[in-house]
C-alpha cells in the first residue's frame, strides 16, 4: 500500500484537531509550569504540533514545500534546545534551581 | 562717506578694547585709549563741521552701510548722515564726552570696575552718535534704546548697593514707558508714510500727504518718548534717582547728552511739529510745569547732586517751552550752553565729592573755597552761567527763549521768569553753602580735603571757559549786527521756514526784558547772600521742616503718589493673578499630572519581570487579534 494513501485515508480535519490539541497542551505548559526544563519540552511540543500540521497539509495539497519547512524547524529546534539547555545548566550552577519564577530582573 | 563711519565706529572699537582686554591692562592705558577713541571722533566731527560750513547749507553728508531691515516693501538701511543739526550734536557729544573721559581717568582711579566703566562710557558715546547720526527713525530708535541701556548699566555701576540697583531699574522702567510712545510713533509713521527715512517722511508731511490728526498723533507719541528720555512730567522721577551713578556719568549722560535726546528728536521733526499745534501746546505746558515743579523741589534738596539733577529737569523744561513756541534754534542754543555749564557743575560737584571723601550732603560742607580754589572758581562760573549772570552763556540762551515766549504767550513768559528766579536761588544756595562760611564736616574729612589732580581740574577749566563764552554762538541782534544769531543761521537749512513766523520783540522791549532778567538774577543773588552769608544759616534738618518747605524737600510726594497709584496697584493685580494661577491653573495641572502618575503606577505593575506573564500577554494579544480579524 502506498504510504501516502494511508495518511489520506484520514480526513485533514483530524490532523488539524490533533495538532491544535498538541499546540494548546504545549502552550499551557509554557504558561503554567515553572521548571525551565519542562518549559523547553513544552516549546518542543508546540513546534512539533506545527510540524505535524505542515506535513499534513503538504500531503493534502501535494506540495513538498511544507516538508522542507519541517526540516528547517527541526534544525532550529535542535539549536534552540542546545542553547537553551546550556543556559539552564549555567543558571542551575549559579542558583541551584531551575525555577523560572526566580528570574524577574526585568521588572518595570 | 567713510569718515562718518570712522566717527561712529571709533567709540565702538574703544568699547570692545576696554571691555575685552582692558581688564588685563593698567588703568592708565585703558583710560587713555578709551579717551583717545572719543578724541578721534571729535577731531573728525570738527572736520565734518568745517565741511558743512563750506557747503553753504547744501546737502548733508550721507553714508549707507547695509540694509538693516526689510519687511514687505519697506526697506530700512543702516544709514548715517551729518547735516548741520547733527554736526552740532556730534560736537557736543564727542567734545564733552572726551573731557569727561579724561576726568574719569582720575575720578574712577582705583575702582575695581575701572575698565568696565570706560567700556560702558564708550558704548554710550557710540549709541548716542547712532541716535543723532542716523538718517531714519529706526536708527534713532536703535540709539535711543542703546543709550537707555548704557544709562541703566552706569546708574547701577556700583550695583553692590541695593539702592543704586533700584535706581537703575527705576530709570530703565520709566524710560521704557516713554520708549513705548516712541515705538507707537514709529508704527504710525510706517503705516502712514510707508518709510522711515527722515527725508521721505518730511517730504510726505510737506506735500500734505498726512492728515492733521495723523501728524498730531505721531507728534504726541514722539513727545511721550521725549518725556521719558528727557525727564518731563510725568516721567521725570527717574532722573534725580539716577544720581546713584558715578558723577562723570551724571555729567555726561544725565545732564549734557542723553537727556537732551528728546529735544533733539523734536527739533529733528520740526516739520511735523509745526503741523500739529495741539502737540506744541502740550509740549509748552508740560515743559512749563516741569520747569517750575523741578525748580521748586530743587530749592530744598541737600544732596549736591540732587540739586543739580532737579536743575537739569528744570532746564530741560525750559528747552521744551522753547520747542512749544516753535523756537527750535533757541532750544538748541540752550541745549548747547546747558551742556557746557551743567557738565561743568556736575564735574565740579564730583571734584567736591572727591575732595570730601564721598560726602554729598551740603550741610556737612562749607568753606571749601580755600581748600579747592580751582573747583571754587569753575563752579562759580557754572553757577553764574546757569542763573543768568549777564554776558555768561546761560544769560543769552535763556534770554533768547524768554524773549520769543514773551511775544507769543505772556503768561507762560511770566511763569518761566519765576522758574528762572527759583533757579538762581537754589543754585546760589548750593554754591554759597558749599564753598562759603566755615567747614562743618568732621576732623578727618578736614584733614583729607585737597584740590583735585590736574586730570580733574583741566576739564573743569575748559568747560568753564566754554560756559563763559558759549553765548557767542547766538548773540542777540542788540549787541552786534554782523554776527548776530549765528546758530539760527547755521540751523536754517534744517529748520527751513519753521523759524520765519517767529516774531522777535522790538529792541526797546528786548532791552526791557533783558533788564528784567538781570534784576531777577540780582534778586536771587541778594536773597541767598542775605540768607546764607549774612545770617550764615545752614539748611535745616528734614525733621524740622514745616509747610511748603516740607513739601519741597519731599519732592511734593510724587514718588509716594506713583508708588501708591501705579506700583501698589500693579503689585496687587500681580498677587491676585498669582493666586488665581496657583489656585485654578496650577490646581488643574496638578490633577492632570497626578492622574497620569496614578495610571502609570497601575500599568507599571504589569511589568513584573516574569517571562511567563509576558508570554501570557502575548498570547492574549494574538488571540484578540484573531478574534478581531474573524468577527469584526
Amino acid at each position: 500500500m502506498n504510504p501516502d494513501s494511508v495518511f489520506n485515508t484520514l480526513d485533514i480535519s483530524h490532523y488539524i484537531y490533533l495538532s491544535s490539541v498538541l499546540f494548546c497542551i504545549g502552550l499551557f505548559g509554557v504558561l503554567t509550569r515553572r521548571n525551565a526544563i519542562v518549559l523547553l519540552m513544552c516549546i518542543e511540543l508546540m513546534l512539533n504540533a506545527v510540524n505535524l500540521l505542515f506535513v499534513a497539509f503538504s500531503s493534502y495539497m501535494g506540495d513538498s514545500a511544507g516538508q522542507l519547512f519541517v526540516f528547517f524547524i527541526m534544525v532550529v529546534a535542535a539549536a534552540e534546545a542546545a542553547v537553551g539547555l546550556a543556559i539552564i545548566v549555567m543558571i542551575y550552577r549559579n542558583t541551584r534551581s531551575t525555577d523560572v519564577g526566580l528570574f524577574d530582573k526585568l521588572k518595570g | 562717506m567713510g569718515m562718518l563711519f570712522i566717527i561712529l565706529l571709533s567709540p565702538l572699537i574703544g568699547f570692545l578694547f576696554s571691555g575685552i582686554i582692558g581688564k588685563y591692562l593698567p588703568e592708565k592705558i585703558t583710560g587713555w585709549i578709551s579717551s583717545l577713541s572719543i578724541l578721534v571722533s571729535f577731531v573728525l566731527s570738527l572736520q565734518v563741521f568745517q565741511g558743512l560750513s563750506d557747503t553753504n547749507g547744501g546737502p548733508a553728508f550721507e553714508a549707507i552701510g547695509f540694509t538693516f531691515l526689510s519687511v514687505g516693501d519697506i526697506f530700512v538701511d543702516f544709514a548715517i548722515q551729518a547735516d548741520r543739526l547733527t554736526s552740532l550734536m556730534m560736537l557736543v557729544i564727542t567734545g564733552i564726552g572726551f573731557l569727561i573721559h579724561l576726568y574719569s581717568i582720575s575720578y574712577m582711579h582705583g575702582d575695581k570696575g575701572f575698565y568696565k566703566f570706560f567700556a560702558y562710557l564708550n558704548l554710550f558715546v557710540f549709541n548716542m552718535l547712532v541716535l543723532v547720526m542716523g538718517s531714519n527713525f529706526l536708527m534713532l530708535f536703535f540709539g535711543w534704546e542703546g543709550v537707555g541701556l548704557c544709562s541703566y548699566l552706569l546708574i547701577g555701576f556700583w550695583y553692590r548697593n541695593a539702592e543704586y540697583g533700584k535706581a537703575a531699574r527705576k530709570a530703565f522702567i520709566m524710560n521704557r514707558i516713554g520708549d513705548l510712545g516712541l515705538l507707537v510713533g514709529l508704527f504710525l509713521v510706517i503705516s502712514s508714510c510707508k518709510s522711515l527715512n527722515y527725508s521721505d517722511v518730511f517730504a510726505a508731511a510737506k506735500s500734505g500727504g498726512l492728515s492733521t490728526e495723523m501728524v498730531t498723533a505721531i507728534c504726541i507719541s514722539f513727545f511721550i518718548g521725549a518725556m521719558g528720555k528727557s525727564a518731563q512730567i510725568p516721567l521725570y522721577t527717574w532722573l534725580p534717582d539716577a544720581m546713584a551713578g558715578p558723577t562723570p556719568v551724571s555729567a555726561l549722560i544725565h545732564a549734557a547728552t542723553m537727556v537732551t535726546a528728546g529735544v533733539y528728536l523734536v527739533v529733528r521733526c520740526n516739520v511735523l511739529f509745526e503741523m500739529a499745534p495741539a502737540a506744541q501746546q502740550l509740549i509748552l505746558w508740560i515743559g512749563l510745569s516741569t520747569s517750575i515743579l523741578a525748580a521748586l523741589i530743587g530749592l530744598k534738596q541737600n544732596d549736591i547732586k540732587k540739586v543739580l539733577a532737579y536743575s537739569t529737569v528744570s532746564q530741560l523744561g525750559l528747552m521744551f517751552i522753547a520747542l512749544g513756541v516753535g523756537a527750535y534754534s533757541a532750544a538748541m542754543f540752550h541745549l548747547i550752553t546747558h551742556a557746557f555749564f551743567k557738565a561743568l557743575l556736575f564735574l565740579g560737584s564730583g571734584s567736591v565729592i572727591h575732595g570730601m571723601g564721598g560726602e554729598q550732603d551740603i550741610r556737612k560742607m562749607g568753606g571749601l573755597k580755600s581748600y579747592m580754589p580751582v573747583t571754587y572758581y569753575t563752579f562759580l562760573i557754572g553757577t553764574l552761567a546757569i542763573s543768568g549772570m549777564p554776558l555768561f552763556s546761560g544769560f543769552f540762551s535763556k534770554d533768547e527763549i524768554l524773549a520769543t515766549v514773551f511775544t507769543q504767550q505772556p503768561i507762560v513768559w511770566f511763569l518761566a521768569v519765576v522758574s528762572a528766579l527759583i533757579t538762581g536761588v537754589y543754585m546760589f544756595r548750593v554754591f554759597l553753602v558749599t564753598f562759603m562760611g566755615s567747614f562743618r564736616g568732621t576732623e578727618t574729612q578736614k584733614q583729607h580735603l585737597h584740590e583735585s589732580p590736574a586730570l580733574i581740574t583741566v576739564p573743569l577749566i575748559i568747560l568753564a571757559i566754554l560756559s563763559l563764552v558759549g553765548g557767542l554762538l547766538n548773540l542777540p541782534e542788540l549787541f552786534t549786527h554782523d554776527h548776530a544769531q549765528w546758530l539760527k543761521h547755521w540751523l536754517s537749512p534744517v529748520l527751513g521756514n519753521a523759524q520765519d513766523d517767529l516774531h522777535h520783540p522790538s529792541h526797546s522791549t528786548e532791552w526791557m526784558l533783558m533788564g528784567l532778567a538781570v534784576s531777577v538774577f540780582i534778586a536771587a543773588f541778594l536773597y541767598t547772600r542775605n540768607k546764607y552769608i549774612s545770617h550764615a544759616s545752614v539748611p535745616e534738618e528734614d525733621a524740622e521742616m514745616t509747610g511748603a518747605a516740607k513739601w519741597s524737600a519731599h519732592k511734593f510726594f510724587v514718588d509716594e503718589l506713583y508708588d501708591k497709584v501705579f506700583v501698589r496697584s500693579s503689585e496687587s493685580l500681580g498677587s491676585t493673578m498669582n493666586k488665581a494661577d496657583s489656585g485654578i491653573f496650577a490646581g488643574l495641572m496638578g490633577w492632570v499630572s497626578s492622574g497620569i502618575s496614578y495610571m502609570s503606577g497601575l500599568f507599571s505593575k504589569v511589568q513584573n519581570g516574569r517571562i511567563q506573564y509576558y508570554l501570557l500577554y502575548m498570547v492574549i494579544g494574538v488571540i484578540l487579534m484573531l478574534v478581531i480579524n474573524i468577527f469584526i
